[in-house]
């Protein structure tokens, strides 16, 4: 499983970020939340507001800071 | 509201966090007995802020102290229902506009009739300013033209419903009034402008090269349930970060209402000095703040006898323009466009400031 975090580095988006970490620590999975800044790589997702959440390469969120719970569902699926 | 009672449910179309859907019918129960608890809060306020003060506290009306404690203990829970609600109400419109609709919507427009509708949408689409750019790209890569998507880059910071509600509430539904219409006014004539200006080739050129027709990310499809928790979650998310601010800005206006003599700073930013509304705007332009956070030195202004067009050119040139937001952009843009777009809508917040001395 690959998760990607989409945003310039405001504060919504480290908020997602630390969001989806606790998620994964949660379900007990070995995985890394990786970030992505660099909005040419942005903008290769097609999202029109950050921060957007990418699970293995599809947009599954965007504009919102999603609760870890609400993260734990989308990957659980 | 009346849309979201009126929106069929759909079944199983909750949000991620809200688990299995609640009934319509017992949310709109819901709903309603919340919507009449904050009726008769709002209805209590008056009476009760004068009874805490006249016999709780046994502040007399007539004196400094009395007059501003009883300012403070009406107007602070009085503004903060107002901005609950309303930032409820728009958390459920926002619901209908994400960023992907208007994008759609906007998309095969001309301009002029383009730059109407994005200063419009521009009003009801969430916005952060961090996500200007790609909103930007998402934009031009279906070929709103570039004046079209400024007039919504314009209007979305500048104009909300925390700096709407918040005008409401302290100086009454003129002064809001003025600030929607004349911000709406500013987005929609220097995104025309600025379309006018043919600034295409000061757009970076990888922008137009990256460009290609992808699948964009579909929303999810959202319920009446769904709806009213985007509604609970900006009201989370809005008040619980602007409230600290709100109470300052009436701590300072009960303040001032108490204490300081009317008239102090009109010698300096009243209508007398034409060169106030270009001051307010040079050192606004600069400042970052959000709505919530301008509205204390608004009401401090204003409560010292400054002219209203001169503070609402600040307030507009503090929120709507702002320098992060540029240094964000200029990874789109090249500087000239920046500094033209900077300069067509300070020229239009200026005019706006001179009109209202003059006319008020």
């Amino acid at each position: 499983m690959r998760i990607q975090i989409l945003g310039t580095g405001c504060a919504k988006c480290r908020q997602l970020t630390a969001n989806a970490e606790q998620a994964v620590r949660e379900l007990g999975v070995e995985v890394a939340v990786e970030k992505v800044e660099d909005v040419r790589e942005i903008v290769k997702f097609h999202v029109l507001s950050t921060p957007a959440l990418v699970v293995d390469g599809a947009v599954r969120s965007t504009g919102r800071v999603l609760a870890p719970a609400a993260i734990k569902e989308l990957l659980g699926r | 509201m009346s849309t979201t009672i009126a929106e069929p449910a759909r079944s199983g179309a909750g949000t991620p966090e809200a688990g299995p859907p609640p009934r319509p019918a017992r949310l709109a129960a819901w709903l309603a007995a919340a919507l009449a608890a904050w009726t008769g809060l709002y209805l209590v306020i008056e009476p009760a802020a004068g009874f805490v003060t006249h016999r709780l506290l046994g502040l007399p009306a007539d004196t400094h102290v009395g007059s501003a404690v009883a300012f403070f203990l009406f107007e602070a829970p009085k503004v903060l229902l107002l901005l609950v609600l309303v930032v409820f109400g728009v958390g459920v419109v926002r619901s209908f506009f994400t960023p992907e609709r208007t994008r759609a919507i906007l998309s095969g427009r001309r301009e002029s009739v383009g730059n109407v509708l994005a200063a419009l949408l521009g009003v009801v689409t969430p916005f952060c300013s961090c996500s200007a750019v790609p909103l930007f790209l998402g934009f031009v890569e279906v070929g709103i033209p570039l004046g079209v998507t400024l007039s919504f880059l314009v209007s979305a910071p500048m104009v909300n419903e925390v700096a709407l509600v918040l005008l409401f509430g302290l100086f009454g539904w003129k002064v809001a009034g003025l600030y929607l219409v004349t911000g709406l006014g500013i987005a929609i004539a220097s995104g025309f402008v600025l379309g006018r200006l043919r600034l295409e080739r000061w757009v970076e050129g990888w922008v137009y090269e990256s460009m290609r027709q992808g699948a964009g990310y579909e929303a999810e499809r959202l319920g009446f349930a769904g709806r009213v928790a985007k509604g609970v979650e900006s009201v989370r998310e809005v008040v619980g970060k602007v409230w600290p601010y709100v109470l300052a800005g009436i701590a300072v206006g009960a303040f001032i209402h108490g204490y300081v003599p009317e008239g102090l700073m009109a010698g300096i930013m009243g209508k007398q000095s034409w060169w106030s509304v270009p001051l307010a705007v040079v050192v606004g332009v600069p400042m970052y703040s959000n709505a919530a956070g301008i509205i204390p030195v608004v009401q401090a202004l204003l409560g010292k006898g400054a002219a209203l067009g001169t503070v609402l050119a600040f307030m507009m040139s503090v929120i709507g323009l702002s320098l992060p937001e540029m240094i964000i952009l200029r990874k789109v843009l090249r500087p000239p466009l920046i500094a033209t777009f900077v300069a067509v809508v300070a020229t239009g917040i200026l005019a706006v400031g001179f009109l209202f001395n003059a006319v008020l």
